[in-house]
């Protein structure tokens, strides 16, 4: 299940969700609010969406996830809303028969929903001062 | 037609949507054109986005149909 939140992940259940007795590996990627960029220090992160593509894109990469690896089940969670240093902005569990597939599963998840997904974060500077980070511009 | 926007798009208009004056039917890209001649402040921003039709990524060159939900997607930085 894919899904966009205003609450905090319960990353816990996320990964009960893809836990199962034919998967013998399970991985789970969390993002969270990291402090520094470059010299720069962040106090917390905004994250919005447009939230009827996102969550048809996620679908999307859940799917095409599924068609790649061997797949038992696969759960992604992306917060929405004021996230302060260290709090999770995403997760992704992923189960599958062996290790190797849930690694490379996850990872694929994780990097298709950041290249796809329409979301997008605002970084609170240290400095009071606030920016929408949009890679390229 | 109506173009939603978001984060620095709509900060830099002060609105989550604007109304464009577009000849119908249009492309993608003639609606990127009216987009920037309309909203000037809008112009390095837009030229470097995405637009979606109907919750799907659209080039520049695709005819938006009648009604279509559209929306400028300036750079991703979810995660």
């Amino acid at each position: 299940m894919m899904r966009l939140t205003r609450e905090a992940i319960d990353y816990h259940a996320l990964t009960e969700q893809v836990r199962r007795g034919d998967c013998g590996a399970v991985v789970l990627f969390l993002g969270t609010v990291r402090d520094l960029t470059g010299e720069r220090v962040t106090v917390a992160l905004d994250y919005e969406a447009y939230p009827a593509m996102a969550e048809k894109k996620m679908a999307e990469i859940e799917a095409d996830t599924r068609q790649r690896w061997p797949v038992g089940d696969i759960a992604l969670e992306h917060r929405l809303g004021h996230l302060d240093v260290a709090d999770i902005s995403v997760a992704v569990a992923v189960s599958c028969p062996h290790r190797a597939q849930a690694f490379e599963a996850c990872r694929y998840a994780i990097d298709r929903l950041k290249e796809l997904v329409p979301i997008w974060k605002k970084e609170n500077w240290a400095d009071g001062s606030t920016e929408w980070v949009h890679p390229g511009t | 037609m109506t173009v939603l926007l978001f984060a620095r798009a709509r900060d830099l208009i002060g609105c989550d949507r604007v109304s464009i004056a577009c000849p119908a039917p249009a492309t993608v890209g003639e609606l990127r054109r009216q987009l920037i001649q309309q909203y000037p402040r809008l112009a390095g921003l837009a030229e470097r986005s995405a637009f979606a039709v109907n919750d799907e990524f659209a080039d520049d060159l695709m005819q938006i149909p009648s009604g279509a939900e559209v929306a400028l997607l300036p750079p991703v930085s979810g995660g």
